[in-house]
């Protein structure tokens, strides 16, 4: 039994007779919150009903009953002459910050707790009545306290059941959630509503109710309000709260949220310029790659079909950037998104390193990230392909052919390029690695049988896009010029299933820093 | 069955909750004077179009001056102070986009 001097919240109810009741009432108050369904509250009742009339003349007793069916069985069930007060809309008892059924309050006149107790307790009610009786003033009636059992556990409150206790909490004042409230008529449909509104990206979203937010924001500790990034291109600051509210509509799992904070804070980087990845007319799309351990604890696919649909984690992480990037930033495709084509990695596209098959420090690491950190990776991709060698046996002959693939990114004349992103299949890496290369072996064999004489690079009446001859470098016409302008551009990572000697190509935008830099964050560990 | 209504679906608004200001475009003059600035972007072969404007406008309009900018790169939007610098100085500007 817990007592206490604490001052309860007031309240005002409605009786069944639609008589509004208040509380505090000036006398001592018994309140006894009760659920028709729990049979420990069934157990409570007689007693309820029974100080009710022994003391009713000094002492409010009342009933708090949780849905409104179920108060009139509760009345018709006992014959109660108590007050019985509807709380189906759950917002005292969620208040009253209980989590169990029958919970029996009794307070003095100005609302003061003076003693509180949960579920059935023989001694808790002898004690009670026998200071109910003093207040009252009266002597306590005769009850076969033997007939009752010592002790009955309570139920489960409605106001703590799913879904509904997050609603209670949006609409509570310490409600973490400030993002403007949009009514959808009862017979509108949502999904439709927010096609018509313009906040989807083409594919229905999940409607980001008060609740469901609530929900999402759970996946973190930072605080709701906290503005994690300013968004291009409308510079619009994105707060946390918006995040989970794009995160809802996206499908994302509340678990998978430090992941999409940490995306949209790489995102809105200077040096990732997602202004000019969206604006341009190549058709960029930012590419999230995940590593450390949170890979493992929200499921996303490093392995069979990694980078593409089926997987939840996947394919909604990816998603809820692109819309923050909608609906925060207003990159809206006919806007500032102005690609020719576009590609479907505007849709989504987030995947995980399989580190633990791969031989060569994960991506993460490489960028200076400790092992045990989670961290995300953007990549501003204007595409994917296959690279395709089922046949090469020898590290030196699949890191070459892999070379003579990526010639190809873009155009095969357009050497100098800037970045590239390599997803290494788990097949090439076993034969990479049986003659030890590593992630530099295989850039530096890249950049080798890429390297070709200017003269070969020239623009001609077979291609017009090539080296135009005034920008021939110094070296001149039989200068070596590799496809890549370092073999630092050549980011790596292992996925993909074990089965199947492909591994994927994702091709760059402008690079550098008048260009997009692959940026990376460190998620926040929750667990 | 229940007989209640239905209550009004409530979601959160996933946007900035900024309405996009409609811009007035400027008045037009009815003569050009003053300066005209050139702002090139930075894409290849911007700058031979506003040679040529440069050209026609000089011979067209001896009176008005003409100013050439530059960005540093069309991937990204101005900087700031170039673009103080175009208002400061200029009554009107020309952006060339290009390739």
């Amino acid at each position: 039994m817990a007592t206490g001097t604490m001052t309860l919240p007031r309240f005002r109810l409605d009786d069944r007779e639609g008589t509004s009741l208040a509380f505090p009432t000036g006398r001592p108050a018994l309140l006894c919150f009760v659920h028709e369904e729990c049979e420990t509250c069934n157990l409570s009742m007689p007693l309820i009903e029974r100080a009710h009339r022994a003391f009713g003349a000094g002492v409010d007793v009342w009933a708090i009953g949780q849905d409104e069916e179920g108060n009139a069985k509760l009345v018709e069930r006992h014959a109660l002459t108590l007050p019985m007060l509807d709380d189906s809309e759950l917002r005292v008892s969620f208040a009253y910050g209980f989590d169990t059924v029958p919970t029996i309050i009794l307070a003095d006149g100005e609302g003061a707790q003076l003693r509180r107790f949960v579920g059935f307790g023989r001694d808790d009610w002898r004690d009670l009545f026998a200071e109910l009786a003093r207040l009252a003033g009266v002597k306590a009636p005769r009850v076969d306290w033997k007939s009752y059992p010592d002790s009955r556990p309570g139920c489960g409150s409605r106001s703590v059941e799913p879904g509904i206790y997050e609603r209670l909490v949006a609409e509570s004042e310490g409600s973490p959630l400030r993002a403007r409230r949009i009514e959808i008529a009862p017979h509108d449909d949502a999904v439709e509503f927010m096609y018509d509104q313009g906040l989807t990206d083409g594919l229905p979203v999940v409607p980001p109710t008060p609740e469901r937010v609530l929900r999402m924001l759970r996946g973190t500790r930072r605080d709701a309000q906290e503005v994690v990034a300013v968004v291009p291109p409308n510079l619009a600051p994105v707060t946390v709260e918006k995040v989970a509210i794009n995160a809802v509509m996206a499908g994302c799992r509340p678990e998978y949220l430090p992941v999409v904070i940490a995306a949209v804070e790489a995102m809105c980087t200077d040096e990732f310029n997602i202004h000019g990845v969206s604006a341009t007319t190549m058709g960029a799309a930012p590419v999230v790659i995940v590593n450390g351990p949170i890979r493992q604890r929200i499921g996303l696919n490093m392995r069979l079909g990694a980078m593409g649909a089926g997987y939840r984690a996947n394919a909604s992480i990816g998603r809820a950037i692109r819309l923050v990037l909608r609906n925060v930033g207003g990159g809206k495709p006919g806007g500032t998104e102005r690609s020719t084509l576009g590609n479907a990695m505007k849709y989504t596209q987030c995947f995980a390193e399989w580190e633990e098959r791969s031989p060569w420090a994960p991506l993460h690491v490489e960028r200076g990230f400790a092992p045990a950190d989670s961290v995300v990776t953007l990549f501003a991709s204007t595409g994917e392909s296959l690279m395709v060698d089922q046949t090469s046996r020898s590290a030196h002959q699949l890191a070459g052919s892999f070379g003579l693939r990526l010639e190809a990114s873009h155009h095969p004349k357009g050497h100098g390029s800037g970045d590239i992103f390599v997803v290494v299949s788990p097949e090439h890496v076993d034969t990479l690695w049986r003659d030890r290369y590593t992630k530099d072996d295989l850039r530096r064999r890249i950049q080798e049988v890429t390297s070709r004489p200017a003269r070969a690079l020239l623009q001609d009446e077979e291609s017009g896009a090539g080296l135009p001859r005034a920008l021939v470098p110094e070296a001149g016409l039989d200068g070596l010029v590799p496809k890549f302008r370092s073999a630092d551009n050549i980011h790596i990572a292992v996925a993909g299933s074990e089965a199947g000697k492909f591994s994927m190509i994702l091709d760059g935008w402008a690079s550098g820093a008048t260009g997009s830099m692959p940026t990376s964050r460190r998620i926040e560990e929750v667990s | 069955m229940t007989t209640q209504t239905r209550p009004p679906t409530v979601i959160l608004d996933p946007t900035d909750e900024r309405e996009p200001i409609r811009r007035e475009l400027a008045t037009r003059p009815e003569h050009v004077s003053g300066t005209i600035g050139l702002l090139d972007i930075s894409k290849p072969r911007g700058n031979v179009l506003l040679d040529r404007l440069e050209v026609r406008i000089r011979e067209r309009m001896p009176n008005v001056d003409v100013r050439r900018y530059r960005k540093p790169t069309f991937a990204k939007p101005a900087p700031e102070d170039l673009r103080q610098r175009i208002a400061q100085e200029c009554s009107f500007v020309i952006e060339a986009l290009a390739d």
